[in-house]
C-alpha cells in the first residue's frame, strides 16, 4: 500500500517511533509490577517476622514477686511428720501475700489478692521443702511467679484506662501490683518454665518441653524408617529397576504421593495404624509412622537426584574391574551420593517437623501435661502445641504461642542451615 | 546375634579352605559368607516377630473374651468393645469408665498374664528361629556356595520391597478411605452427599432427640473450599507469576540471590504458623479495614484465610513458573529481542505463550495444594457451612470438617465419623486428578523442549 512519494502515509520507521514512548511506558510498568510482586512476598516475610518477634519476645521473660514466706511447722508437719502430699503450701503463700497488705481484710478482697500470685508458687514451695526439710519453721524470702494476668499488666498488655468490667484485673489488683512494684518486690526474669514444663492450663506454668520431646521421638521414628527405606527405594529405581510398566507405576505413584494433602495421610494413619493394627492413640510411634509415609516421597525424590548426579563413568569403571552391580552400588554410588541423600533427608525431616494436620487425625491433640518418656506415651508435637495454644482465649497464651513459633522456626532454620552447609561442604564437581 | 553370625560365617568359610591365606579357593569373598549367615539369622526371626505382634492383640482379646463368664456372652459388638477397652485400661492401670467388679479385675489380670506369656513365648521362639537359621546357613557353607549371588538376591528383594512401599501407601489410602466412605454411603445416599445443600453433621445420642437425623449435604463445603481456593489463587497467581518473570528476566544476579532464598523461607514456614498469623493478625485487620469502609465482615472471613493461603502458595507458583520460563529456549527470546521487541513484549508475546503449558501445570498443582491445605483454614476459617460466594462471610471447607469431625471422642461407626472419610475420599480423588493432570502437563512440556 505504501507508494513512494505519496504524502499522508507514514513510513514504518515513523510508525515505530510514534509507538515507542507508549511501548517504553508499558515496559517500565511491566517491570514495576514485577518489582512490586517480588516485594509483596518479601514484605510479607518482614511483617510476619516483625510481628512474631514483637509478640513473642516478651514470653521469654516472666514476672516474679518477692515474698517472705514463713514455713510454719504446724501447717507443713501437723503430726510432727512432714506431709508433702497434703500440706497447704498455697495457704503459706497466701499468708506471705497477706503480710504485704495487712489492711486487706474483707474476704472478697482477699480472694482477689490471692489471684495475684500463680498457683505455681505452691509447687515451688513444695519442691523447696522436699529438697531441704530443715527449712521447716524458718522464714524464707522467695521470688515466686505472679499470675498470668499480673504478668500481662507489667508487660503493658492490660490497659488500666479501660472500664473495670472489661479487664481481667480489678482496680484493686492493679493498685496492689503497683504497690508491690514500688516496694521493689517485682522483677522480670528469664522464663525457664517455658522450656522446662509440659503443657498447663495456667499460662505462666505452661511450657513446650512436652511438645518438643514428643516431636523429638516422632522424628526419631521417622528418620529411622524413612531414610533407609527411601534410599533403598531410590537405589532400586535408579540402578536396578527394569524400565517397564511396574517401575513406571512406582514412579508416577511417588510423584503423586508427594502432592497428596497431608490430612489424607492422617486418615490413613487413623484407619490403618490405630483402628486396624490397634496401636495406641496419641503415641509418637504412630505419629512417626504417618510422618514416615509422608516424607518418604520427598526423600526418594531427593535421593534419586543424588544418584543421578553420580557420573556413569564411575559405575562403568567399577563394573569393568569385575565388581557386581550390588558392589558398584555399595562401594561407589552410595558413598558418592550420600551427601545429597542426607540433604534430602534433612529437608524431609524439616517438613515432618512442621506438619500438624495428620497428627490431629491420630489424636495427638489431647491436653497432655506429662513430658513423654518413650515412644508410646501420649504426646503432642510442637506444631500441634502451637495450634492448641492459638485456640486458648487467654492473652498470655497468644504471647506463648508466638514464643513457641519462634522456637519451632529456630529448629527449622537450624535444620535447613545444616542442609545448606552440608551441600556446600560436600559438593563435588565432576 | 546376627553380628556374631556374621563372624562365625566368615571364619567358617576361611576355615574350610584352610586359613586366611587360601581365600581365593572360595567362590565369594569371605565377608559374603558372613552376610549370608547373618541374613539367615535375622530375617526369619524378624518376620516372625512382626507377624506375631500383628496377630497378638486380637488373639489375646479373643482369649480374654472367651474366659469371661456366660452372662457376658450375648453383648452387642459395641458393648463388647467398650468392655474390652475397659479391661485394657484396667490392665495398664489407666482410668476406667465403669465400676470395677471382680469379673473385670480378673479379666484384666488374665489379659496381663496372656500378654506376658505371649511375649515370653515370642522371645524364646525368635531366638530359636534366629539360632536355627544361622546354624543351617553355617553348615551349608562350602567353597562352592555362591554366597555373593545369594546375598545380592536378598538385597535386591529388599530394595524392591522398599520401593513398593510407595504403592502400598497409595493402596492403603484408597482402601482405608474407600471402605469407610462406602459404609457412610450405606447410611446416607450418595446423591444427598454430593448435591445436598445443607450440612449439619449431628447424630443424636438418643433416637428421639430433636434433629436426630443430621444432614450431610456437602455442597456448602465444596463452595466454601472453592471460594477460599479462588481467593488464594487470585493472590498467588499474579504475584507468583510476576515474581518469576521479574527474577528470570529483569533482576540482577545479586537481587536474585537474595530474593530467591527469602521466598524459599516463605515456602518453609509450617502451615500452622500461617494459620496463627491469619487468625490473630490478618483476620482482625481485614475486619477493621472492612468496617472502615462500611462493610459487614465476619471475624472468620473467607478473605483472611484466602489471603494468607495465597501468600503461602506464592513460592510454589513462582518456582514452577520460573522452571517453565527457563525451559523456553533462549533462541526464542533472543529472536524476539532481535526483531526489536521490548523485553516486556518478548515476555508476554513469545516466552509466556511458549511456557504456558508448564505454568498451567504449576497452577493446577497449586490449586490441589490449596484445596488440601488444612491448618490455615482450620484456624482462620469458620465452622458454619454457609452457601455463599461473599468473601466477607465465614465459610467452611472440606478439610476443616474432616478435622472437626474426627478430633475428639466419637464412636467410630457413627455417620458423623464416617462422613469425614467420605470427605477425605472426595479430597483425595479431586487432588489426585489435579496432581496427575498437573504433573503430566509439566512433564510433557519439559520433554517438548529437550
Amino acid at each position: 500500500m505504501i507508494v513512494p512519494g505519496m504524502t499522508g502515509k507514514r513510513t514504518t520507521r515513523e510508525i515505530v517511533e510514534a509507538g515507542l514512548s507508549r511501548r517504553r511506558r508499558k515496559e517500565y510498568l511491566f517491570r514495576l509490577v514485577g518489582i512490586l510482586a517480588t516485594g509483596v512476598g518479601i514484605l510479607f516475610l518482614g511483617v510476619f517476622f516483625a510481628s512474631l518477634i514483637a509478640k513473642g519476645s516478651t514470653a521469654f521473660k516472666q514476672t516474679f514477686v518477692q515474698l517472705e514466706i514463713k514455713l510454719e511447722q504446724d501447717v507443713l508437719a501437723p503430726g510432727g511428720e512432714l506431709d508433702l502430699q497434703y500440706a497447704d503450701f498455697d495457704g503459706l503463700v497466701r499468708s506471705g501475700l497477706r503480710a504485704q497488705f495487712p489492711d486487706v481484710t474483707r474476704r472478697g478482697d482477699r480472694r482477689e489478692l490471692y489471684r495475684l500470685v500463680s498457683v505455681g508458687a505452691g509447687y515451688q514451695l513444695r519442691r523447696l521443702v522436699q529438697e531441704d526439710p530443715d527449712l521447716v519453721g524458718t522464714v524464707q524470702t522467695l521470688w515466686v511467679p505472679v499470675s498470668s494476668d499480673v504478668d500481662m499488666l507489667f508487660k503493658g498488655n492490660i490497659d488500666a484506662s479501660v472500664e473495670e468490667a472489661f479487664r481481667t484485673l480489678s482496680d484493686n489488683q492493679i493498685a496492689w501490683a503497683t504497690a508491690l512494684q514500688e516496694g521493689g518486690r517485682i522483677r522480670s526474669q528469664f522464663n525457664t518454665a517455658l522450656f522446662n514444663n509440659g503443657d498447663s492450663r495456667e499460662p505462666e506454668l505452661a511450657g513446650i518441653k512436652g511438645a518438643v520431646m514428643g516431636s523429638f521421638y516422632m522424628l526419631l521414628v521417622t528418620i529411622a524408617l524413612s531414610f533407609p527405606i527411601g534410599v533403598a527405594a531410590a537405589i532400586y529405581l535408579e540402578e536396578f529397576a527394569p524400565k517397564n510398566r511396574w517401575s513406571d507405576l512406582i514412579e508416577v505413584n511417588i510423584n503423586n504421593l508427594a502432592a497428596v494433602p497431608s490430612i489424607v495421610f492422617g486418615l490413613l494413619g487413623l484407619a490403618v495404624f490405630i483402628n486396624w493394627m490397634s496401636l495406641p492413640r496419641s503415641a509418637p510411634l504412630v505419629g512417626g509412622l504417618v510422618l514416615t509415609l509422608l516424607t518418604l516421597p520427598v526423600i526418594i525424590i531427593a535421593s534419586r537426584a543424588a544418584i543421578q548426579a553420580v557420573p556413569p563413568s564411575i559405575r562403568e569403571a567399577a563394573l569393568g574391574l569385575g565388581a557386581s552391580r550390588t558392589q558398584v552400588v555399595t562401594h561407589h554410588v552410595l558413598p558418592l551420593a550420600m551427601p545429597g541423600m542426607l540433604t534430602g533427608a534433612i529437608i524431609g525431616m524439616s517438613r515432618a517437623l512442621g506438619e500438624s494436620a495428620p497428627l490431629l487425625m491420630i489424636g495427638m491433640v489431647a491436653f497432655i501435661v506429662d513430658v513423654p518418656g518413650n515412644f508410646t506415651d501420649p504426646a503432642t508435637a510442637l506444631p500441634v502445641q502451637i495450634y492448641l495454644w492459638a485456640d486458648s482465649p487467654e492473652r498470655a497464651f497468644a504471647e506463648r504461642t508466638s514464643a513457641a513459633i519462634i522456637v519451632l522456626l529456630a529448629f527449622l532454620l537450624l535444620m535447613n542451615l545444616a542442609a545448606v552447609i552440608m551441600r556446600k561442604r560436600m559438593e563435588r564437581k565432576w | 546375634m546376627s553380628i556374631a553370625a556374621f563372624y562365625f560365617g566368615r571364619s567358617r568359610s576361611l576355615a574350610i579352605v584352610g586359613g586366611p591365606g587360601h581365600g581365593t579357593a572360595l567362590h565369594s569373598l569371605p565377608g559374603y559368607y558372613g552376610y549370608y549367615v547373618a541374613i539367615w539369622c535375622i530375617l526369619p526371626a524378624l518376620l516372625l516377630v512382626l507377624s506375631w505382634l500383628l496377630v497378638e492383640p486380637r488373639l489375646v482379646v479373643a482369649l480374654v473374651v472367651d474366659g469371661l463368664p456366660g452372662s457376658y456372652e450375648n453383648l452387642s459388638a459395641g458393648e463388647l468393645n467398650l468392655l474390652i477397652n475397659n479391661i485394657k485400661n484396667l490392665a495398664s492401670g489407666d482410668v476406667v469408665s465403669v465400676d470395677v467388679d471382680a469379673v473385670l479385675r480378673e479379666a484384666a489380670t488374665l489379659f496381663n498374664a496372656y500378654v506376658a506369656k505371649s511375649r515370653q513365648l515370642l522371645a524364646v521362639l525368635a531366638i530359636g528361629v534366629a539360632g536355627l537359621g544361622a546354624a543351617t546357613a553355617w553348615r551349608r557353607i562350602e567353597p562352592d556356595l555362591r554366597a555373593r549371588n545369594r546375598v545380592e538376591n536378598v538385597t535386591r528383594w529388599l530394595l524392591i520391597a522398599a520401593s513398593s512401599i510407595a504403592i502400598f501407601t497409595t493402596i492403603g489410602i484408597v482402601l482405608s478411605v474407600l471402605f469407610e466412605a462406602i459404609r457412610f454411603f450405606q447410611k446416607v445416599p450418595v446423591s444427598e452427599f454430593l448435591f445436598g445443600l445443607n450440612w449439619s453433621p449431628q447424630t443424636a445420642i438418643r433416637a428421639d432427640q430433636v434433629g436426630s437425623s443430621g444432614s450431610f449435604g456437602a455442597v456448602p463445603l465444596f463452595t466454601g473450599t472453592l471460594l477460599i481456593t479462588g481467593i488464594a489463587m487470585f493472590v498467588a497467581v499474579p504475584v507468583g507469576l510476576m515474581t518469576a518473570i521479574y527474577l528470570a528476566e529483569y533482576s540482577s544476579a545479586r537481587i536474585r540471590g537474595i530474593a530467591k532464598p527469602l521466598l524459599e523461607v516463605l515456602a518453609g514456614i509450617p502451615t500452622v504458623v500461617y494459620g496463627f498469623f491469619a487468625a490473630l493478625t490478618v483476620a482482625p485487620w481485614v475486619r477493621r479495614a472492612g468496617e472502615s469502609v462500611g462493610l459487614e465482615v465476619a471475624s472468620e472471613s473467607a478473605l483472611a484465610a484466602g489471603l494468607v493461603m495465597g501468600i503461602m502458595i506464592i513460592p510454589l507458583i513462582s518456582s514452577l513458573s520460573d522452571d517453565a520460563i527457563n525451559a523456553v529456549p533462549t533462541s526464542m527470546r533472543d529472536g524476539a529481542l532481535g526483531l526489536g521487541s521490548t523485553r516486556a513484549e518478548a515476555m508476554v508475546k513469545v516466552i509466556l505463550p511458549a511456557a504456558l503449558p508448564g505454568i498451567v501445570g504449576g497452577i493446577l498443582l497449586a490449586v490441589s495444594r490449596a484445596i488440601g491445605e488444612t491448618m490455615i483454614v482450620v484456624m482462620a476459617a469458620g465452622l458454619s457451612a454457609n452457601l455463599t460466594a461473599n468473601p466477607f462471610e465465614a465459610v467452611t471447607t472440606v478439610t476443616v470438617q474432616i478435622v472437626t469431625l474426627l478430633v475428639g471422642d466419637q464412636e467410630f461407626d457413627s455417620a458423623k465419623t464416617l462422613a469425614a472419610f467420605a470427605l477425605g475420599l472426595m479430597l483425595f480423588v479431586v487432588t489426585l486428578f489435579l496432581n496427575v493432570l498437573g504433573l503430566g502437563v509439566v512433564r510433557k512440556y519439559r520433554e517438548q523442549y529437550e
